[in-house]
């Protein structure tokens, strides 16, 4: 038996001022004559209204598909502008938009590629405040965002106001997919009902992003949705789908509603919208991690001027061994995940800087060796990124 | 029972860079107990300090969750895949 979702506020088919124009039904005719979409499907997509939140890895793929097949209300919300890293996986945009705003490079290649279709742009970070009346006008939300933060006001926003989230997230080579909540099925907070603590969540050490993969991810959400306005197949509901790329296997797992869900349980303890950074421990995207606010550091041109004036330092560098590749500072290589079990490598005695990309790992490994008895221990501040701005730009920034 | 878990990407720098384990395991607790005795770093990222199976951290035997079998004393039987899948956010900020 097929789960159906109700799409609310679906127009009626037979509405004449609907119908498809000559023009569209030859646009369309790779559509119109598979029996599964037809007039009928075609018509429901024209009149459906999707909100894409994020236009990033995820979103690109998903409005690029979404536009082309003919959702007739396109809704995006992003506050980011385009810059030289995303171009490694965000297909919407191309060279000549860096520095531009994503939602007005997106909606220009949109509407390029399907000039039929309404295009609605937030050019805004979705809060609190402003995601219940953001959302409340489009019949299913696809969260394309990259942030614990968003994630959860996304999810709440999306059961308080009884629509569909079409849910996709990505790390490196893998890929979670579902569709959460309406009607009655099982909501974000039912997977994972908290985040993980800022300290905990993998960090830059272990990022990055095959630039296929959101390619993957964002289209099988993109297929969701479709699936959802044309009321065919079997929705991804109650069942998270895993990607792996790197084994390029497809699992799938259950995914049950939890009676004592936070938020869509039976006795629910949140009905309206909380403060999201403060629930997931973040004050700001730019907040810096509980070690950096503390441990001793030493700027780039302090540590320049310290080693040029012949100072007994020894440069640790906790990075991947594969980042030191990309460029170095002639540190001595221990990744910070490794470092509880190489300290032994150590002098203690010396007085170590250790660095990384931003200062954000480093940091963490200041704070443990001066737990483990390292008195002389400092962290560059800014990493990599900050000795590349202030000492040496010949050092590549990535 | 011989068993295989799964190590999830973000969890494999602390688990010796393996993307799975195979080990003896009569339940679950059995296998993460396991698990963290031979990788130590791993400990923190599956457990709070009370020691409590981490909320952002869901543990499946095949394709369900342990949540809704026995938790941390659902058994295991020859042949089994435990699954550990934690949150992932998405996106490529640090």
């Amino acid at each position: 038996m097929a789960t159906r979702i109700k799409v609310p506020n679906s127009t009626d088919a037979a509405n004449p001022s609907g119908a498809l124009s000559k023009e569209e039904i030859m646009r369309y005719s790779r559509h119109l004559i598979m029996p599964e979409v037809g007039m009928e499907g075609q018509l429901k997509l024209k009149h459906a209204k999707v909100l894409c939140i994020g236009t990033g890895g995820l979103g690109a793929p998903l409005g690029l598909y979404l536009a082309a097949a003919g959702v007739g209300r396109l809704g995006l919300v992003d506050f980011d502008s385009v810059d030289l890293t995303n171009l490694q996986r965000q297909i919407l945009f191309d060279t000549n938009d860096i520095g531009r705003p994503k939602i007005e490079a997106a909606k220009n290649r949109l509407r390029n590629l399907n000039p039929d279709i309404q295009i609605d742009t937030f050019e805004t970070r979705l809060t609190s405040e402003n995601a219940l009346d953001i959302l409340k006008d489009y019949d299913i939300v696809v969260d394309g965002t990259d942030n614990f933060a968003t994630r959860y006001l996304v999810n709440d926003a999306c059961v308080i106001l009884g629509k569909p989230n079409v849910y996709g997230s990505i790390f490196r080579f893998e890929g979670q997919i579902t569709i959460f909540g309406n009607p009655g099925g099982p909501c974000y907070r039912c997977l994972y009902p908290e985040p993980p603590p800022p300290g905990l969540v993998p960090s830059c050490a272990e990022g990055g992003v095959l630039g296929v993969l959101p390619g993957i991810v964002g289209a099988i959400q993109a297929v969701e949705t479709l699936k959802v306005i044309i009321g065919k197949g079997e929705p991804l509901v109650g069942r998270l789908l895993l990607f792996d790329a790197l084994a390029m296997s497809f699992r799938e797992l259950k995914l049950r509603k939890n009676p004592k869900c936070a938020v869509c349980g039976e006795h629910p303890t949140i009905t309206k919208l909380i403060d999201y950074d403060e629930f997931c421990g973040i004050r700001g995207e730019e907040s810096a991690s509980p070690a950096q606010a503390t441990v001793p550091e030493i700027s780039p041109r302090e540590l320049k001027s310290r080693l040029d004036r012949g100072d007994d330092l020894f440069v640790l560098d906790v990075r991947e061994p594969h980042e030191f590749q990309i460029c170095n500072l002639g540190g001595y290589l221990i990744p910070l995940g490794e470092l509880s079990r190489r300290v032994n490598e150590l002098d203690s005695s010396r007085e170590i800087v250790a660095h990384c990309r931003s200062g954000k790992r480093s940091a963490e490994a200041v704070e443990f060796l001066r737990s483990a008895g390292f008195r002389k221990v400092l962290n560059l501040k800014g990493g990599i990124l900050a000795w590349s701005d202030e000492v040496d730009a010949s050092v590549p920034k990535y | 029972m011989a068993v295989k878990v799964i190590i999830p990407t973000p969890l494999r720098p602390y688990a010796g860079k393996q993307e799975s384990v195979e080990m003896e395991a009569g339940t679950i607790r059995e296998a993460l107990a396991g698990l963290v005795t031979r990788f130590g770093e791993l400990k923190k990222h599956l457990y709070s300090e009370e020691g409590r199976l981490r909320s952002f951290v869901n543990v499946y035997v095949n394709d369900e969750d342990i949540r809704y079998l026995e938790k941390e004393d659902t058994q295991l039987r020859d042949g089994d895949i435990v699954s550990i899948v934690p949150s992932i956010a998405g996106g490529t900020r640090e």
